[in-house]
């Protein structure tokens, strides 16, 4: 028998099982255990040959060579740090990769635990007394502090004020999760790089159910009025949420100190390595929402010998138990990446934390400052601090610039006609000479 | 029949893993080192600063503690707890797939053409017209797949406000909907556990904007009725949506696609054996026919006219986008694996055997299995005896208990599905754990689990005292 009418090679099935398994059901055939009416029933062929494990990797292998080998200055959103191999070692460990939602916790303590050390290291971060144990990542995170917002809510309006200067993904997405609970999302402008909080004074009010803030911003700025844009929000009875993310926070002002209720983000910058945008979402709030938390919480108790056990705990939040009033149609979320992003967190301890912080702001000064010496180039645009990344204003088109980069082995953003964005990280940082070598050579 | 999990005795003394912060937290100033100024960093920050050594003894004995998938039986039903082929994530490691997604298309053909590759895939599998593979979970799927119906509704001008969903169903259908902004109707189950057609025929009318069904049933049985559903549903002007929770067990053998079923999303960890790394990622493509593509989250990914390549494009009247970016790239990359590892044999036999194992399995143990025929999954009833406690017990025969207590419409529910991967000495061990559990004393029950890493959990406390951070045990 050749190896494409085997079957599945994960079904361990002898001929001689699979024929006394079916005289202990009393049927004939495998055919005989389907109840499919004829004329609904698929007799034709999807077209899919099967391949060997060594034929597949060739496949993908020679797919995925078709990728150019560029050196990325790219974040907005996903960034690429150094992931430590202890990180890949224990997180593909069978018992965590191959389990389940812990239903069952008195056999899950492994993995509950994990994500308890996760939600508190998030606590820690942020300052917020609640973090669950993750969203899909910092768009959808968003898109739930405004659903939650709208449950919350201590004002009549339907507005979500988010900042002009936004990854438009999450814009989007953020959009999706409004319109459902028939909220609008609205801008407020920026000046140079972050909030114009004189702008955003005149614009809150009765209609705003939650105002957005982001620090680093998409293009970098740290944002530096965090706790006026609180004070509005909270003078108006406004949610406040404010986005960032796990390396950020180790260094910026605490969220829970410039009146955050809720703080979404992405902690896949830990955990993560450059994954095509998959990630983490951050999702942490005050205590006033503990009921109104979409996603999954872990939570201590005990067992019946006293001894402290972990548990998936205020279930009835949940969609399995609730259905429609539900705080979130959440389920299967990202515990896998949650869990990576603890045990690096954990492999760089706070001081490791720190100092990659600290470089990220270091880093991207010091490259700003380079391509500005460059004529034609200024950078960063934004007189302000910036973490990883900034903007580029460039004389000629932006576009024509990076694919001229793009040419020499270099990817950057295009941000819009005459401007482009740069990202740097542990990972590219030894890249940066090449890089305003190459912007020299096509500028 | 005796399993014991990692367990450490030492007299009478708790000797489970500290939690990292026991081990030892280290506080670093941020002010002193930052090159920020003051009033924009924290002042310090605390964790834990553990060695290597010590974190990889962490994280090792942590994993001793969680039951999986590679530790044995995993039958929980819906839930489909097949193995993962381990060659899927060296196939997903690849460094040269590892790029960021705002690269231009040119510079990324590798991973797009894995991704239209896959779109293909998918939608022969389910015999849909376009797939989207943006979604990052089942969940997000079905709230892709209805905010398309939602899209397409109001595109033509029509104001339908209800979705129309089985008891029967998962919750999430129900949350989906409410987030979409629909109401839910809820559509009681029949006597035979499938749809009743005349409670469906009263319930669907101008407002239903959709039907989501899921087939076969969450108790394992096809509606059989398929096609005189879809006529209703589709006369009434709404649309069919198909939760894909089920896939698995039509796999070869039924495409929603022909049974009329417009938009639906796949599970890949349920259907094609990603990793569900106990509790995520997952991913939830969604398929449509022809009429929806043009509502498709954007970018969606076709070849270029020419052939010579793929490129991205912004469907005509997309809903925009369900995730920051492309959704959960490695676990599609995962999906691709498996199912070219497959291929239309393997899935089909997968199916076979995953239907197969449930019937076997539910032919050798004691309990009632009310509603039938049923395919991959089967309910079986715990009768007088509370189904959470004899899936407490089964946790001390070295078996992971099935779902519990749901469906509704099976009294004291055990809803179980060993999917293909099991043989039949193993089922057979599984018989035998759903049996001497069944039949144990009430005493028993009401105490087990006694041999797992942990004894009996008290929800209650911890719903009622909810702890959630090492922060919040620091502060009793």
């Amino acid at each position: 028998m050749s190896e494409s009418e085997r079957g599945s090679p994960y079904a361990p099935h002898t001929d001689a099982e699979t024929v006394a398994m079916l005289e202990a059901v009393g049927v004939g055939d495998e055919e005989a255990l389907f109840d499919i009416p004829e004329d609904v029933a698929f007799d034709g062929e999807f077209g899919i040959d099967s391949r060997t494990e060594r034929e597949i990797r060739g496949e993908c292998s020679r797919i995925f060579a078709r990728n150019d080998d560029l050196v990325e200055f790219l974040g907005r959103g996903h960034y690429g740090h150094y992931v430590p191999s202890v990180v890949d070692h224990l997180s593909d460990r069978a018992e965590f990769l191959t389990s389940y939602t812990q239903y069952q916790p008195e056999i899950s303590q492994g993995f509950l635990q994990a994500l308890f050390e996760y939600q508190s290291m998030l606590v820690e971060l942020t300052g917020l007394p609640i973090a669950n144990c993750s969203m899909y990542d910092a768009a959808t995170a968003l898109g739930e502090a405004a659903m939650l917002a709208d449950r919350v809510r201590a004002t009549s309006g339907d507005v979500v004020l988010v900042p002009e200067q936004l990854r438009e993904g999450k814009r989007a997405v953020l959009a999706n999760y409004c319109a459902g609970a028939e909220l609008t999302v609205e801008s407020y402008p920026m000046a140079d790089g972050t909030a114009d909080v004189d702008a955003l004074a005149d614009r809150v009010g009765d209609d705003v159910v939650m105002v957005y803030a982001e620090s680093p911003t998409v293009r970098g700025c740290i944002e530096e009025r965090l706790a006026a844009i609180g004070d509005l929000a909270s003078e108006t009875n406004a949610l406040f949420t404010l986005g960032s993310d796990v390396v950020s926070l180790a260094v910026l002002e605490e969220p829970a100190g410039v009146g955050a209720d809720v703080v979404v983000g992405e902690a896949g910058a830990l955990g993560l390595p450059t994954a095509y945008g998959m990630g983490l979402g951050i999702f942490a709030c005050s205590d006033d929402f503990l009921r109104q938390v979409p996603g999954r919480l872990v939570g201590a108790s005990e067992d019946t010998r006293g001894d402290r056990a972990f548990t998936l705990t205020l279930q009835t939040r949940e969609q399995h138990i609730r259905k429609e009033r539900a705080t979130s149609n959440i389920c299967t979320n990202q515990a896998w990446v949650a869990l990576r992003a603890a045990i690096h967190a954990a492999s760089l301890g706070p001081s490791g934390l720190v100092d990659l912080a600290n470089d990220c702001v270091r880093e991207a000064e010091s490259l700003a400052e380079r391509i500005d010496e460059l004529s034609g180039a200024v950078a960063p645009v934004h007189d302000r601090y910036h973490l990883r990344e900034f903007t580029v204003r460039v004389d000629q088109p932006a576009a024509a610039i990076a694919a001229d980069l793009e040419s020499e082995g270099y990817a950057v953003h295009v941000i819009s006609d005459h401007l482009l964005q740069v990202c740097v990280t542990d990972l590219n940082v030894g890249e940066v000479d090449g890089l305003v070598a190459a912007f020299e050579e096509v500028i | 029949m005796i399993h014991d999990q990692a367990r450490y005795a030492r007299e009478d003394e708790n000797v489970n893993e500290p939690l990292l912060s026991e081990k030892g937290e280290t506080t670093v100033d941020v002010t002193e080192s930052s090159p920020l100024p003051d009033d924009l960093t924290r002042d310090n920050l605390t964790l834990p600063a553990p060695s290597e050594p010590e974190i990889a003894r962490h994280y090792t004995r942590l994993s001793q503690m969680n039951w999986a998938i590679d530790s044995g039986p995993y039958p929980l039903g819906s839930c489909t707890m097949k193995y993962n082929p381990k060659f899927t994530e060296d196939v997903a490691a690849d460094p040269n797939a590892a790029v960021h997604p705002d690269r231009s298309g040119r510079s990324v053909q590798g991973n797009i053409e894995l991704q239209y590759r896959l779109q293909e895939f998918l939608a022969e599998i389910g015999g849909m017209d376009a797939v989207t593979l943006q979604p990052p979970a089942g969940a997000a799927g079905e709230f892709t797949g209805i905010l398309v119906a939602k899209a397409y509704h109001e595109h033509h001008g029509h104001d339908r406000s209800e979705v129309v969903i089985p008891a029967s169903a998962h919750g999430t259908n129900f949350a989906t909907a409410a987030t979409a902004g629909y109401d839910v109707v809820e559509l009681p189950s029949g006597d035979d556990g499938r749809v009743d057609v005349e409670a469906l025929e009263a319930a669907v009318g101008e407002d239903t904007a959709a039907l989501m069904l899921t087939n076969p049933n969450t108790v394992g049985l096809f509606e059989r009725d398929i096609a005189e559903i879809a006529d209703i549903v589709h006369d009434a002007g709404g649309l069919l949506y198909y939760d894909g929770a089920n896939l698995n067990a039509l796999l070869g053998r039924g495409r929603p696609g022909d049974m009329g079923f417009d938009v639906m999303h796949y599970n890949v960890h349920k259907t094609f054996a990603t990793p569900h790394g106990g509790g995520g990622p997952g991913a939830g493509p969604v398929g449509v026919v022809d009429e929806l593509a043009e509502f498709l989250p954007t970018p969606h990914i076709r070849e270029t006219s020419g052939k010579s390549g793929y490129e991205r494009f912004e469907p005509k009247n997309t809903i925009g986008k369900v995730h920051g970016f492309a959704g959960n790239w490695l676990v599609l990359v995962k999906t691709y694996a498996y199912i070219a590892r497959l291929g239309d044999s393997g899935l089909a036999d997968a199916a076979a055997k995953a239907v197969l194992n449930a019937n076997y399995l539910a032919e050798q143990i004691d309990l009632d299995v009310p509603h039938g025929p049923f395919h991959h999954e089967f309910a079986a009833t715990a009768g007088d005896r509370d189904a959470a406690d004899v899936a407490k017990r089964m946790l001390d025969f070295g078996v992971h208990p099935p779902t519990t207590k749901w469906p509704e419409m099976v009294p004291e529910a055990m809803l179980t599905e060993p999917t293909e991967i099991e043989g039949r000495s193993s089922l057979d061990d599984l018989a035998e754990a759903f049996n001497l559990a069944y039949a144990d004393t009430d005493e028993t029950l009401d105490t087990a689990p006694n041999r797992t890493a942990v004894g009996r959990i008290d929800q209650v406390g911890a719903a009622r005292n909810p702890r959630l951070s090492w922060q919040a045990l620091d502060e009793e």
